[in-house]
């Protein structure tokens, strides 16, 4: 990324036909704390890297609940993730109010994606500046989509955002193909594999991390630390031992899956 | 029988009642729906769960019951994203004050009565006119049977004045089985004599273990 002289506000186009400004939006999401997304038929987690910016302050909370059916975690600016997922609870809530039913996820992303949209095309306004990775639950199953602030949004099956995210990405995709048949505990376990796999060394606690999960027959809510911990425990104890008793324990039968690159 | 050309209202009768005890609170409604001299049904719930430790009674325009309702139950959705918490009997009972006086040029046509527990897990009922005007109370009953009730709650229930010293609790030394029991025979006092009151009474009980809900019949004439 260099300065040039099209960058300086949102409504003006490069000669390459780029929005630079959007571009640094983007930026913005990639330097935020870890989030990653997993989805089976029946449930997905969300899980966050709790960075806190000095040892006297505390986190910065980055997963919300929407609805009952829908959750976000956040990546980026987060006072605006805080303010967009203000806006997503509203539109559940009016939406409920008026047609007494849960508000399909589908519809909420673009709503949301829309709202981006029109801060990419006003010159007194200026994109948002954190990515959201929304996870829901509604009639036609059980959705993960991933919004930009550059006003587009896609569905994922799994993905991660923010910095060291490649290496979370690296280890879901060689895994992906097998979630959809994965049990809710397995999800939860791969979920914080893929934050260890963006610490890169540091050691994982559950202090450090934060997860969410929502299903079939669960509200979104956020997971006992003591539960994470617990997770976090087995993963490490699955570690030390051998490399050939990885698969065995692995029951998705994710067939030909790498023992566990650490 | 709209009254005027532009009558909004309809009073769809029916009769609330609710009594605080020191670690409980039973909040009663019939279950009958009336227009004129005619019943629309026998089996509409009157009785809305707010919050955890917290239920409103509603008579009066039932289409006013369900929007305030409604509304109630949104807000609180947004109070507890805000706040993490779900919002006591005390602070709904404010902010029910608040949403009903906010139409206070257009009123809901509501008779409220919101009864729970409060922070110390002691009965608390709140009573309401029309557009908010609301007190703590021991007891109270509101409807058309509310006219009957209230003189056989008063004198199985009324404490002695506040302004007397010492100071005495607005809760009645009453059990909880005592107070199911009252709360039965005062609505089959009041289907007795009033029409729109009859059909089941639908009475919940709070305490300190949830919310527990008994349907009792009651003369259908």
């Amino acid at each position: 990324m260099f300065r040039n002289q099209y960058d300086t506000d949102v409504t003006t186009w490069s000669p390459a036909g780029r929005l630079f400004q959007v571009e640094y939006a983007m930026e913005a999401v990639k330097q935020g704390a870890a989030a990653v997304g997993l989805r089976s038929t029946s449930h997905v987690v969300l899980a966050t890297v709790n960075k806190a910016t000095s040892d006297l302050s505390s986190y910065q909370k980055k997963v919300f609940k929407v609805d009952d059916h829908i959750g976000v975690a956040i990546s980026g600016l987060t006072a605006d993730g805080r303010v967009l997922s203000r806006y997503l609870r509203n539109e559940c809530i009016n939406h409920a109010f008026v047609y007494e039913s849960p508000l399909p996820v589908s519809r909420l992303v673009v709503r949301l994606a829309d709202k981006a949209q029109v801060c990419t095309q006003r010159s007194w306004k200026r994109p948002y500046g954190v990515g959201l990775l929304v996870a829901g639950l509604d009639e036609t199953g059980a959705h993960l989509y991933y919004n930009c602030p550059s006003g587009n949004y896609f569905e994922y099956q799994a993905f991660a955002i923010g910095s060291r995210s490649q290496a979370a990405k690296t280890f879901l995709e060689r895994r992906f193909e097998s979630f959809n048949n994965y049990s809710r505990d397995e999800l939860i376990k791969d979920a914080v594999f893929a934050i260890k796999e963006t610490l890169q060394g540091e050691k994982l606690t559950s202090a450090i991390c934060t997860v969410a999960i929502l299903g079939k027959d669960e509200a979104f809510h956020l997971i006992d630390q003591k539960i994470i911990q617990e997770i976090i425990d087995s993963i490490e104890i699955k570690e030390d031992a051998p490399a050939e008793q990885a698969p065995e324990q692995d029951e998705a039968g994710s067939s030909g899956a790498a023992p566990m690159d650490i | 029988m709209a009254l005027r050309g532009d009558w909004v209202y309809e009073n769809n009768g029916g009769t609330c009642v609710a009594i605080a005890g020191s670690d409980y609170c039973v909040i009663a409604a019939d279950t009958r729906l009336s227009v004129g001299y005619s019943i629309y049904t026998r089996d509409y719930s009157k009785i809305c769960k707010l919050a955890d430790k917290c239920v409103l009674a509603t008579s009066g325009f039932q289409g006013d019951m369900k929007a305030l309702q409604k509304n109630l139950a949104a807000r609180h959705l947004i109070y507890q994203h805000q706040h993490n918490k779900q919002m006591g009997c005390p602070v709904m009972a404010q902010h029910l004050s608040n949403t009903l006086y906010y139409k206070r040029f257009f009123p809901y046509y509501t008779f409220n009565i919101l009864g729970g527990l409060d922070s110390d897990g002691k009965g608390c009922v709140f009573t309401y006119d029309a557009v908010g005007s609301y007190e703590r109370v021991g007891y109270s009953a509101q409807g058309t049977g509310a006219g009957l009730i209230i003189p056989v709650l008063d004198n199985q229930l009324k404490s002695p004045s506040p302004l007397l010293l010492p100071a005495k609790d607005a809760v009645t030394p009453l059990s909880e089985v005592e107070a199911v029991d009252l709360l039965k025979d005062v609505f089959a006092s009041a289907t007795e004599r009033d029409i729109y009151t009859g059909d089941k009474v639908e009475i919940v009980v709070i305490n300190a273990s949830g919310i527990r809900q008994e349907l009792m019949e009651l003369r259908k004439d």
